[in-house]
């Protein structure tokens, strides 16, 4: 009896602490971290490369055409990735193109969580019709299909640089934030510490600020890691149907070329293989993230293990 | 139809007339915003491909003339919004004497079979994996080789479908890589016709249901996750119902109601991504069509398949919005006490 006794205090002495371990630092989600790492990665990948590559390289007629990847047969090292049917060198492109893409995606989804902010806090805390008409508008836009109107629009507009790109992908990148900050906003409302401040006659925008904000910040950086990868994901398919700005080498336009130019019946793989698998980088690491800001905003999706 | 009350419908049905309002409209008024109108930009397109164009002037203006864009701006847009009811577009830019309507119908369905078999069978699927992720009695070995089923969700459905073209179609030869179906083939109700239109969509179908269904399952193991600590699943579990039941009865029926309106979220983006994918096999639907269209600047096929796409896609939540309370039956209770 004793022996049990014993045996299991030992084990509620040891099971809180190895608990109280996650809940210390549960911005150590290792699939947050690992998506993190991946996306620091490519973003170096985008800045240090100019410094250590000519990336007047990405333009048109630079470079011998057609020229395979260094390692294969023909391949010469001066285009380690080899070059395709324009004359351009595929590493200088993915040089390039890279922090392009991140670059769009990154401004829609900021204007996107800034309007989402906005509107979503206005409709959770004021309540009452704004909330209403805001709710039902973004429902309505959430199931829109984006990428037909972005086509629609971008078929008029000639895009002039990744800027417009971003401002139009923005069209579509708020409602998602919206709705998830409203539904935020309406539960921490009731929550103590609001009330607290509320009766201290704190103003409403410091509330929202000071009080809320902090305590939604895992929701939002998800929303944002979320809303980029979807920013990037339009961008690229605009892109790659040869709406995207045509100037500036990006990885969608990569695809559009390679595609255009019938590389995948030439067998010409290190043409549209590189921008697929960097593009598949950047959303792995964003998904990672997001999954990853998910678990530690919501500690019930960790798995029971973790939970009973 | 027990829960489906006249409020809730007029609520839908509403809805599903602003969404399309919000829709069409940013498609009239963005391109209108930024200064530019169709006629201009062929015409742009047009100097672009070949140089120069001879009295560019004279033909914008012409153009302008016949289309009614010299009109106010207001008066352009009731008349656009009066083309998006009537369903009727004018002509083709590029085949003129074709209506762009006539462009675009032979191609719907093809994209209506492509787009509800991919979205029902990934939803189906993606619930199901999910489910068994989250639910505390699947056997383990399970719950380990499930999580590689997510492994292409964060791949975009075009660029899955370009890595199937490559390796089934160019590589291995087993399937067809790109069309609807073969010219080998007649079309009409006839067996090697069907079958080789299957033949066609497996990798389309592929492509979407492969990438979208890790989204749907990490959102239903979520939701099963939280099924399984409530306490009347708690007490199916100590009754000694069978797993089966507890499973779909008592997890996947109370839990998939959050799912279910995911889905109808979810549903425009995957109508956008789908657009892709059939660009990328030449599927014969409206997306490759959308696709020639861009190619062409015919600028009223496009405008026809966008807003067609708007209101299927409206549609097809308004569908979803009316089958919820089937299923869920706190809004058969809603019912019951109004009335």
């Amino acid at each position: 009896m004793a022996a049990v006794a014993s045996n299991s205090s030992a084990q509620l002495t040891q099971t809180p602490a190895r608990r109280t371990g996650v809940r210390d630092m549960p911005w150590l989600n290792a699939k947050f971290v690992a998506g993190s790492i991946v996306i620091l990665l490519t973003l170096l990948f985008g800045l240090l490369g100019p410094l250590f590559w000519n990336t007047d390289l990405a333009y048109t007629a630079s470079s011998p055409l057609n020229l395979p990847p260094a390692w294969v047969e023909g391949g010469s090292p001066d285009h380690p990735l080899g070059t395709e049917s324009n004359g351009r060198d595929m590493l200088a492109q993915l040089i390039v193109g890279i922090p392009a893409s991140l670059k769009v995606g990154v401004v829609a989804a900021s204007i996107g969580m800034a309007v989402g902010i906005l509107l979503g806090s206005t409709a959770g805390y004021v309540g009452g019709w704004p909330d209403h008409i805001i709710r039902t508008i973004t429902d309505s836009v959430i199931t829109i299909p984006s990428l037909m109107v972005l086509i629609a629009i971008a078929a008029y507009v000639s895009m002039p640089d990744t800027t417009a790109m971003a401002l139009i992908l923005a069209l579509f990148a708020w409602p998602g934030p919206t709705r998830l900050i409203r539904s935020q906003v309406l539960t921490l409302r009731e929550r103590g510490y609001v009330r607290m401040a509320l009766l201290s006659n704190v103003p409403t925008l410091e509330i929202m600020l000071v009080e809320m904000v902090p305590n939604m910040l895992p929701w939002l950086a998800a929303s944002l890691t979320g809303g980029i990868s979807g920013a990037i994901l339009g961008e690229t398919g605009l892109e790659a149907l040869g709406l995207g700005p045509t100037r500036v080498p990006s990885l969608g336009m990569i695809i559009n070329y390679a595609l255009n130019s019938t590389a995948l019946v030439r067998g010409m793989v290190w043409w549209w293989l590189p921008p697929i698998i960097a593009l598949v980088v950047i959303f792995t690491g964003f998904f990672l993230m997001t999954i990853g800001l998910d678990e530690i905003a919501n500690p019930r999706l960790r798995g029971y293990s973790n939970v009973k | 139809m027990a829960g489906l009350t006249r409020g809730y419908l007029i609520q839908r049905i509403l809805m599903w007339i602003l969404t399309i309002w919000i829709g069409v409209t940013l498609t009239f008024a963005i391109p209108r915003l930024g200064g530019s109108d169709p006629t201009t930009a062929m015409v742009l397109a047009m100097m672009n491909l070949r140089g120069y164009v001879e009295n560019a002037n004279q033909i914008i203006e012409s153009y302008k003339q016949s289309f009614g864009l010299n009109d106010p701006v207001y008066i352009q847009y009731i008349r656009y919004l009066g083309h998006v009811v009537r369903f009727d577009y004018g002509f083709s830019f590029a085949r003129f004497p074709t209506a762009a309507w006539d462009i675009v119908t032979p191609a719907l369905p093809w994209t209506l079979g492509l787009l509800s078999v991919a979205s029902v069978l990934s939803f189906i699927i993606g619930v199901t994996i999910g489910s068994l992720m989250g639910w505390r009695r699947t056997p383990r070995w399970l719950q380990t080789i499930l999580p590689t089923s997510l492994t292409f969700t964060s791949i975009p459905y075009f660029m899955f479908g370009i890595f199937l073209i490559s390796i089934i179609a160019f590589k291995l030869h087993w399937l067809p890589a790109t069309g609807g179906y073969s010219m080998s083939v007649n079309p009409g109700w006839n067996l090697p016709f069907i079958k080789d239109v299957l033949l066609h969509a497996i990798m389309p179908l592929l492509s979407i249901v492969l990438t979208s269904m890790g989204g749907w399952a990490l959102g239903m193991r979520g939701l099963m996750i939280g099924v399984n600590n409530e306490d009347y699943f708690l007490l199916a579990q100590a009754k000694g119902l069978s797993p089966a039941r507890i499973f779909f009865r008592y997890g996947i029926r109370n839990a998939i109601l959050p799912a279910l309106t995911a889905f109808a979220l979810g549903l425009g983006a995957l109508v956008g991504g789908s657009t892709l994918v059939e660009w990328i096999f030449a599927y014969p639907g409206t997306g490759y069509t959308l696709y020639r269209s861009i190619q062409d600047q015919d600028y009223t096929v496009i405008q026809t398949i966008t807003n067609l796409m708007i209101v299927i896609t409206a549609t097809g939540v308004l569908i979803l919005d009316l089958l919820y309370p089937l299923v869920d039956p706190r809004i058969t209770y809603k019912r019951s006490v109004s009335s």
